[in-house]
């Protein structure tokens, strides 16, 4: 039968061969995006869990020839006082408190940390420990022979311990928590700062603002400066915040003595300086969506422009508002140049406690310890930037209910 | 400023042109709207109909190219002079849409924030029912207020649209094509609503359809494109008068079909 919608094979094939081949290049576009994403994720855990060589400086199953963790307390304060000098125990107690007066769990970790010192002598790789678990057998036969003590054990460096602990210089000890409260207040003040500022901004620009020269040149300019490196930002930060407004960063208006102007607050702001072009095109790119018709409705019942923008553009735009916020937050979460440049110190192992504290950040710590020699920093970095990672999507998480709950009302 | 002899006009226009930067949309318009009357307006596509209609309540002050000679007098008051707030025009000259734009919250809501950003102080959940069942909504809406105004039906909607205007209680409501987005059955409905509120408000039109200007008006004006395409009212009357017999050819020539 033929039908008036029968077009003639050479046609159909030609068309068909045509639609497969772009098929395949779209396909292969999102296979290749796929892989590199994977290929991330997998490295990153492939350092960050694998088994661990372990010497002791002292036995720790020699010290009373039990496992620590069957120990009394008393048993441990011995230990403590048999292996320690007389000034180390005054300096632990002086820290601690009394050493009778600890509870077991204080006990064993300081044993562990003053006598035991457990030293990594080798780290392996997840992929290692999974695949070439007979090459890593010999290996650690070969090393038992030297030192009889070894301690091999599957560790996984994302550990409620990594989570709690503060920064040090052994890798075994070191922690995140520092690093994820620095990251935390940081990005406190950047959106306190950088989202009323930035939806402000839109709302002029796109709500007050005429058609004339002088906004044109504004909005050109706001447009160039979200592609500005970061790093300029950092320059402009440490220039203004660090260094001239140093009284009001560092909290000396406010009578904080002995400070300087490398703070939390400082930090907070050049983030904030740094997104808020994003912030400010993507509102404006929220409020432009929203449909002419409903400014007209609002206007044709005698509303003002204040009350229209309020009730009706700000609603409507606010999920779109959101999804630029997300966008910036990640940004300003990843950021690592501008941070050192405003101070955020490696080495600072107390915990903010305010926007006046030293900080140090999420990726500025993982750069730090993917820059040391020693291998073991390099899988404690892998762990802390899965912390970076999770801390990333609970905040995004946070903005994405607000905004599907905020795009469900009304329609 | 006030114009005594003038005020038994709903709306007046005086020498009007209306320009949107260099082009003249509509030239040289003088006329009179009666109270409490419908008022079609009628006329090929772009002789400025909709422009006329929204510089009754100042809508086209949104257009930045925007600019107007003349007068337009609401009782007898230049709406257009310096010390006049356009948002307290719009507050008595109201105005209903072509495509039906509820806002996206509830039936409630919408009609009730008009009222209530125009500091409207007495019981609101009074007013919404008065103001839905006078745009004759009430019994299909009553038992869900809490529904979102989008989830009605497009003649609902614009009904919808149509009490949200009546809650602010202008005196004039102003409508541009209301029907063109709905059914026949539906246009009917709003044409009787629009015969309803005509004892207590003045209506204006616009409209393309012929039918619905000689059935549900009282006064039609014909509008039509000068050669240098401006706008220019033809012929303004009792509808009776111009659909039966008409003064000016261009007018017969357009209600029996010869152009446009
Ligand atoms: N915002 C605007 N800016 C510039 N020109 C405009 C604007 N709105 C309308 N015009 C022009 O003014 C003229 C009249 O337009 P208007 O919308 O008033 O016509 P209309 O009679 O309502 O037409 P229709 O029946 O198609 O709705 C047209 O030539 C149109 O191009
Ligand atoms: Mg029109």
């Amino acid at each position: 039968m033929n039908n008036i919608f029968t077009s003639p094979r050479s046609i159909l094939a030609a068309r068909h061969a045509r639609g497969k081949f772009w098929r395949g290049v779209f396909f292969s576009s999102t296979l290749i995006g796929l892989i590199a994403l994977a290929a991330l994720i997998l490295t990153i855990l492939n350092r960050a869990a694998g088994l661990v060589v372990i010497t002791d400086a002292v036995d720790r199953n020699s010290l009373a020839g039990r496992p620590l963790t069957e120990l009394t307390r008393p048993e441990l304060v011995t230990i403590l006082q048999d292996h320690l000098t007389r000034t180390r125990l005054r300096t632990l107690e002086r820290n601690n408190g009394p050493l009778d007066s600890l509870d077991e769990e204080t006990l064993i970790n300081l044993v562990m940390e003053q006598v035991v010192k457990p030293t990594i002598r080798k780290s392996y790789t997840l992929a290692e420990t999974l695949f070439q678990r007979a090459a890593i057998e010999q290996e650690i036969a070969a090393m038992r022979a030297e030192t009889p003590n070894l301690q091999v054990e599957f560790r996984s460096w994302l550990n409620p311990g990594f989570l709690t602990r503060s920064m040090s210089a052994t890798p075994e000890l070191a922690g995140v928590r520092t690093a994820v409260l620095g990251s935390l207040w940081i990005i406190a003040i950047t959106i306190l700062v950088a989202f009323p500022i930035g939806v402000g901004a839109a709302i002029y620009l796109e709500e007050y603002a005429s058609e004339n020269r002088v906004n044109r040149i504004i909005q050109t300019n706001i447009d160039n400066l979200a592609g500005v490196p970061s790093i300029v930002y950092g320059i402009l930060g440490l220039a203004i915040f660090v260094r001239t407004l140093s009284h009001l960063t560092s909290g000396a208006v406010f009578g904080i003595q002995g400070s300087n102007g490398r703070t939390i607050l400082s930090a907070g702001l050049t983030m904030a300086l740094l997104i808020l072009p994003i912030l400010i095109i993507n509102a404006q790119e929220a409020i432009r969506a929203v449909p002419a018709s409903l400014r007209q409705a609002s206007y044709g019942l005698g509303a003002t422009r204040w009350q229209t923008i309020w009730h009706h553009v700000l609603p409507n735009a606010l999920p779109g508002i959101l999804t630029g916020t997300i966008l910036a937050i990640s940004r300003a979460l990843g950021e690592t140049a501008p941070l050192i440049l405003v101070g955020a110190s490696s080495l600072i192992n107390k915990d903010p406690t305010g926007v006046f504290s030293f900080f140090t950040a999420l990726p500025i710590q993982i750069y730090n310890w993917t820059a040391r020699p020693q291998p073991e920093f390099r899988n404690i970095a892998a762990a802390a930037i899965l912390v970076l990672l999770v801390v990333l999507l609970s905040l995004n998480s946070v903005a994405i209910v607000l905004r599907n709950r905020l795009s469900k009302r009304g329609t | 400023m006030t114009h005594e002899t003038n005020n038994h006009y709903a709306i007046e226009t005086r020498g009007v042109n209306l320009y949107y930067g260099n082009f003249r949309a509509v030239k040289d318009v003088d006329l009179q709207i009666v109270p409490q009357k419908i008022t079609a307006i009628i006329g090929p596509s772009g002789c400025g109909k909709s422009t006329v209609l929204r510089s009754f309540n100042r809508m086209n002050d949104f257009v930045p190219s925007f600019r107007m000679e003349g007068e337009i007098l609401f009782h007898g008051q230049n709406i257009y002079a310096e010390d006049v707030d356009p948002v307290m025009v719009r507050q008595r000259i109201g105005m209903v849409f072509q495509k039906p734009n509820p806002f996206p919250k509830s039936i409630y809501e919408n009609v009730a924030w008009g009222a209530r950003i125009n500091g409207y102080k007495g019981n609101l959940d009074e007013l919404v029912e008065q103001t839905l069942r006078d745009a004759a909504l009430w019994d299909e809406v009553k038992d869900n207020l809490k529904k979102s105004g989008l989830s009605l039906s497009g003649g609902q909607q614009q009904r919808l649209c149509i009490a949200r205007a009546l809650a602010v209680k202008p005196e004039i409501i102003l409508m541009d094509e209301p029907c063109s987005a709905l059914d026949p059955i539906a246009t009917l409905k709003i044409e009787e609503l629009m015969r309803e509120l005509s004892r207590q408000y003045t209506i204006i039109i616009v409209t393309h359809n012929m039918q619905q200007a000689a059935r549900a008006s009282d006064y039609t004006a014909f509008f039509t494109m000068d050669d240098d395409r401006a706008g220019l009212m033809v012929e303004y009357g009792e509808t009776h008068q111009i659909f039966t017999n008409p003064r000016d050819q261009r007018t017969e020539d357009y209600i029996t079909g010869r152009f446009g």
